[in-house]
């Protein structure tokens, strides 16, 4: 299959393609590694009258220590954060649910900043950054702004950037010795998950992000306010799907992903420990 | 070679040229924009050993190197590899003499109908060229992008193994 017709033009900076996000506006598209982009566009389901290239950006591919943070340009590819030093040291939960995303050759072209842009609920990258409590760094015309990664996601594939805004940072905190689990159940080896959990508990407190259980990545606060509350780690994973609101497709049921995303939360907390 | 911040249009026929180097040669050629790799490499270049498979980058039958890492060659467009280094099955032999890696598959019986062979092959030298002395389980999870519907993976599996003992070059 080959996408329709498209101008096609190569950003030699991010205010390059800012700037061209602002004059042709929803008509446009980023193209990063364009493993989540080109898919849809073989399919018609999204047919972008022009692409911008970032793919070249690589000044925006990069992962330092900040402070309590780490920052991980938005053009870093799965494969280097899941062969990331700094990150096994400090979000070890990220760096091992890179290792999840599709499969190698998947991981040598697709980027970090492409898949939370792309807004899926299915992938394993916006579920678990949102579970790490991540701030995300926009570049717009007139600067950029922090989103919270519990505001970024608004609807299936749909983020709260504005048309001319270019996701440049991921800001994951620093997992101060957290345990952490990732959860991610499927039928074949590289697919996105059925449903899947990432999970981290550190004295009391702790995260949980749920994939494939909504039409947005889903925060499951009610499991960290339970466990918060003195709950065991079985009445907290009975709270899973409280924010949660799964659909039925060809691979599962709402009742079998409800099903899933309570067995698949009760291993992570027990896997993550306390 | 694309400059920087330059537009193409396909209206009225433009096209884009692109420089690739592939199995050590330059190749220079116009493209349309939407020109997947593959395709490019299949129907301009004429290097028909990389299949394509269910297109969709689930398969991994079109697997080439883009500069020395495995890549899907269905999912990248032919602008994106401009500039870069590419091999293709075609480019392991040297002089007439099979690759490691696909003298072991030979050996091995890796292979049935040999339509995922190319792609496999390439996942595997890839693979050992990140993790030179692989267990099974690093092979097998190395692999997970390659579908293979004759072999059943263990052969495949076997030949990798034998193709990192015999020191195989990536």
């Amino acid at each position: 299959m080959i996408p329709a017709a498209f101008d096609y033009v190569r950003a030699g900076s991010a205010e390059e393609a800012i700037s061209l996000l602002g004059e042709h506006g929803d008509d446009a598209k980023l193209i990063a590694g364009g493993h989540s982009l080109l898919p849809l566009m073989k399919l018609r389901l999204a047919q972008p009258s022009m692409l911008i290239d970032i793919g070249r950006l690589s000044d925006l591919s990069y992962i330092r220590e900040d402070g309590d943070h780490i920052a991980i340009g938005a053009l870093t590819r799965h494969h280097d954060v899941e062969h990331s030093d700094l990150l096994d040291q400090h979000a070890p939960l990220l760096k091992h649910a890179a290792s999840h995303v599709g499969d190698p050759q998947v991981r040598h072209r697709g980027t970090i900043g492409g898949s939370i842009s792309h807004a899926d609920p299915a992938s394993d990258l916006p579920a678990t950054t949102l579970a790490l409590g991540a701030t995300y760094v926009a570049q717009g015309p007139n600067g950029t702004r922090q989103i919270a990664a519990t505001d970024f996601y608004e609807a299936f594939l749909t983020n709260t950037l504005a048309d001319d805004e270019l996701l440049t940072e991921i800001r994951v905190p620093k997992m101060q010795g957290a345990g952490w689990s990732f959860q991610k159940f499927n039928r074949r080896a590289q697919d996105w998950a059925i449903v899947g959990v990432a999970a981290w508990r550190r004295n009391g407190d702790a995260g949980i992000g749920l994939v494939n259980m909504g039409s947005t990545p889903i925060l499951a606060t009610s499991v960290a306010s339970a466990l918060a509350g003195g709950a065991s780690v079985e009445e907290a994973a009975e709270q899973a799907v409280a924010e949660a609101d799964p659909q039925a497709d060809l691979n599962a049921s709402v009742e079998y992903r409800t099903h899933l995303a309570k067995v698949l939360t009760r291993r992570a907390l027990e896997a993550a420990g306390s | 070679m694309i400059t920087l911040g330059q537009r193409f249009t396909f209206e009225g026929g433009h096209s884009v040229e692109i420089s690739v180097t592939i199995n050590g040669a330059q190749h220079t050629h116009d493209v349309e924009p939407r020109t997947l790799l593959v395709q490019y490499i299949r129907e301009q270049v004429g290097l028909t050993g990389t299949n394509i498979g269910c297109d969709t980058s689930s398969c991994g039958a079109c697997t080439v190197h883009m500069d020395g890492e495995s890549v899907k060659s269905c999912t990248i467009l032919a602008v994106q590899a401009d500039g870069s280094d590419i091999t293709t099955i075609e480019g392991l032999a040297t002089d007439g003499q099979l690759h490691p890696m696909q003298q072991a598959f030979m050996e091995n019986h890796g292979l049935q109908c040999g339509f995922c062979t190319p792609g496999m092959v390439m996942a595997a030298t890839s693979l050992l060229n990140e993790i030179p002395d692989p267990s099974e389980q690093d092979v097998r999870i190395g692999l997970e992008g390659n579908l293979c519907r004759c072999t059943g993976y263990h052969n495949i599996v076997q030949a990798v193994l034998a193709a990192a003992k015999a020191g195989a070059p990536a």
